[in-house]
């Protein structure tokens, strides 16, 4: 498994694990993708969601994961998730680009508007980002939501953005 | 000689969950801890604490200690910090060194009904050429530095070690400013959780499997200036030629923890070297009852896992320590006891769970 070695997970990877968005939910709006993909013994995400969208079917250690027609694409569990592995993406946001939102706990954090440098599951920067939207709520308990705007090929690639520096 | 009925020695998440389940049932407790505030490892866990929903997850560390002290405030634990426990002798009598500033420094010897052990763990050192230079150090003392003393341990990071520990405080060094050149493991597989290893991974912190140290470089002056990486063949042992060179400031070592069980040792409650739960432990039943009646063992120091079973386990020392001075009903304790357990054991499952599970019930059959 990639993700024991490199300590990341691969693609092929996360799309045959139960609970991967199809093609076809994909193209309908924002949805949560989950990247947990071990038996380990956690499960907020599953009370973090509203609508029942998160489920660990046994044991606590089961794997999570998204009934796809019942998520809305909210972003609550985004922050509630402790192993920040939770991600909505909406490949629908406008003609040819999608947006991700994750979490980002580093300062300075990004203001709106702003060029980012967007980078995969690697930490490799691939393309250049639009920030779209920063939320730092109380609910979130310190872990602010950054949402930004990518071409939309790199829908399922960008899962964050590279650390900016203070200057 | 003072006298209590039941002395809690650690006030980490194990040492105070005992203490709160035995005073909210009306047992006289004095909780001591060596530190100047109470909370053990929790003040310095920045981030969200996976577990269950039941057991405070998504929820930081430091605010679960929070939670902690005011509960314990609330059932009237007695709380001594800054004290010592420096022996356990025959009878369950504990020799404490109260105030530990040099000036106003006393002994005490406290005779206890109950004792529980909650002194949690050690970090293991590894030793290679220059790690005594300055600049080495243990990846909690890292974080206790940046965590507690808000002072940045250093520029540039080199972090040995791809458990938990090792995964989470480079992420916290990441947040306090640092950079973290790259995480070493020596197996060939990361050792922690894939999610707390991909969100580093994310942030641009290369994982380097199959990898030790071999050398720091540097001199006692200025400290560590250069770390010499090489990968390792499948008996751990460096191939000559690949080695690589790091320039660093600071290596940080997370190679593990073990269990801090000299009180136990000393007091002649038997002990056994378990590998799965960090080494030498304190045997315990069910009730957490070590082989000398009376002395309790919870959390870390009865074998090295997590928050929530710390919390787990002095939860059922608590219990039993209330039943067995008869605040509490047999029956009634026992249905708390096993509702604890059912817990303990969904804990324990899963691939990183299971070896923990295995040895904690051969520690418990070893005992009968
Ligand atoms: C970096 C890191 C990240 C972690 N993340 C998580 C997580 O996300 N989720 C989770 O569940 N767990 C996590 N843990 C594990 C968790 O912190 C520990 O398992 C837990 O704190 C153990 O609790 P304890 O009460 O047994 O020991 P501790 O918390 O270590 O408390 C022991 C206390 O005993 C005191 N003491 C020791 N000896 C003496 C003595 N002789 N006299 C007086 N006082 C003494 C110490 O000062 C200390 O306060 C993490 C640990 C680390 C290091
Ligand atoms: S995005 Fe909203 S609806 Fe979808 S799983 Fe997360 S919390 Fe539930
Ligand atoms: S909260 Fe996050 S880390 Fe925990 S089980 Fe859910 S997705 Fe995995």
């Amino acid at each position: 498994m990639a993700l024991l070695k490199n300590g990341y997970i691969s693609l092929s990877e996360l799309k045959n694990e139960k609970g991967y968005p199809s093609e076809e939910r994909f193209n309908e709006g924002p949805v949560a993708v989950i990247e947990c993909i071990q038996e380990i013994p956690c499960n907020p995400c599953v009370e973090a969601c509203d609508f029942g969208a998160i489920e660990i079917e046994g044991p606590i250690t089961d794997k999570p994961k998204i009934i796809e027609d019942k998520c809305i694409g909210c972003g609550k569990c985004i922050a509630k998730c402790p192993g920040l592995a939770i991600f909505v993406v909406d490949k629908t946001h406008s003609e040819s680009f999608a947006s991700v939102s994750f979490p980002y706990e580093f300062l300075p954090l990004p203001d709106k508007g702003m060029e980012v440098e967007a980078v995969n599951r690697e930490g490799k920067v691939v393309c250049q980002g639009e920030v779209i939207r920063v939320i730092n709520n109380k609910e979130f308990d310190r872990t602010p939501v950054v949402t930004i705007k990518i071409p939309e090929d790199k829908f399922d690639v960008v899962r964050g953005i590279k650390r900016r520096k203070e200057k | 000689m003072i006298k209590r009925e039941a002395v809690v020695i650690g006030a980490g998440p194990a040492g105070l969950s005992a203490a709160i389940e035995a005073a909210k049932r009306d047992a006289d407790v004095l909780l001591i801890d060596e530190s100047l505030k109470a909370g053990g490892q929790l003040f310095k866990q920045i981030h969200k604490f996976f577990g269950s929903s039941a057991h405070r997850s998504g929820i930081r560390g430091i605010d679960i200690g929070k939670e902690l002290l005011e509960e314990a405030k609330k059932y009237g634990v007695e709380i001594w910090l800054n004290c010592v426990a420096t022996g356990l002798f025959k009878e369950k009598k504990i020799a404490v060194e109260k105030s530990l500033d040099n000036q106003n420094k006393t002994a005490e010897i406290i005779k206890a009904e109950k004792i529980v052990i909650a002194t949690g763990a050690s970090e293991n050192a590894i030793a290679f050429e220059g790690w005594t230079l300055p600049g080495v150090m243990g990846a909690g003392a890292a974080q206790t530095m940046a965590n507690i003393h808000n002072v940045l341990p250093g520029e540039k990071i080199l972090m040995i070690g791809s458990g938990n520990v090792g995964l989470i405080v480079s992420y916290q060094l990441l947040q306090a400013g640092a950079e973290v050149v790259g995480v070493l493991e020596a197996a060939p597989e990361i050792g922690g959780y894939g999610v707390h290893a991909a969100k580093i991974v994310r942030a641009g912190v290369p994982i380097h499997t199959s990898t030790t140290i071999v050398e720091a470089r540097g001199d006692e002056k200025n400290g560590v200036k250069e770390a010499v990486v090489c990968d390792v063949d499948d008996c751990w042992q460096p191939i000559k030629g690949q080695e690589k060179i790091y320039e660093v400031d600071t290596i940080t070592i997370a190679a593990g923890l073990k269990p801090l069980m000299e009180l136990a040792r000393m007091h002649g409650c038997r002990c056994d070297f378990i590998p799965q739960l960090g080494g030498w432990l304190p045997l315990h039943d069910k009730n957490m009852e070590t082989t000398y009646p009376g002395i309790y063992v919870a959390g870390d120091s009865a074998g090295v896992e997590e928050a929530n079973t710390a919390l787990e386990e002095g939860r059922l020392a608590g219990v039993a320590i209330a039943e067995s001075l008869g605040y509490i009903h047999s029956n009634k304790a026992s249905s708390i006891k096993n509702e604890i357990w059912n817990r303990v054991d969904g804990l324990r499952l899963g691939p990183f769970g299971e070896s923990r599970l295995e040895a904690k019930e051969k520690i418990i059959k070893t005992f009968q």
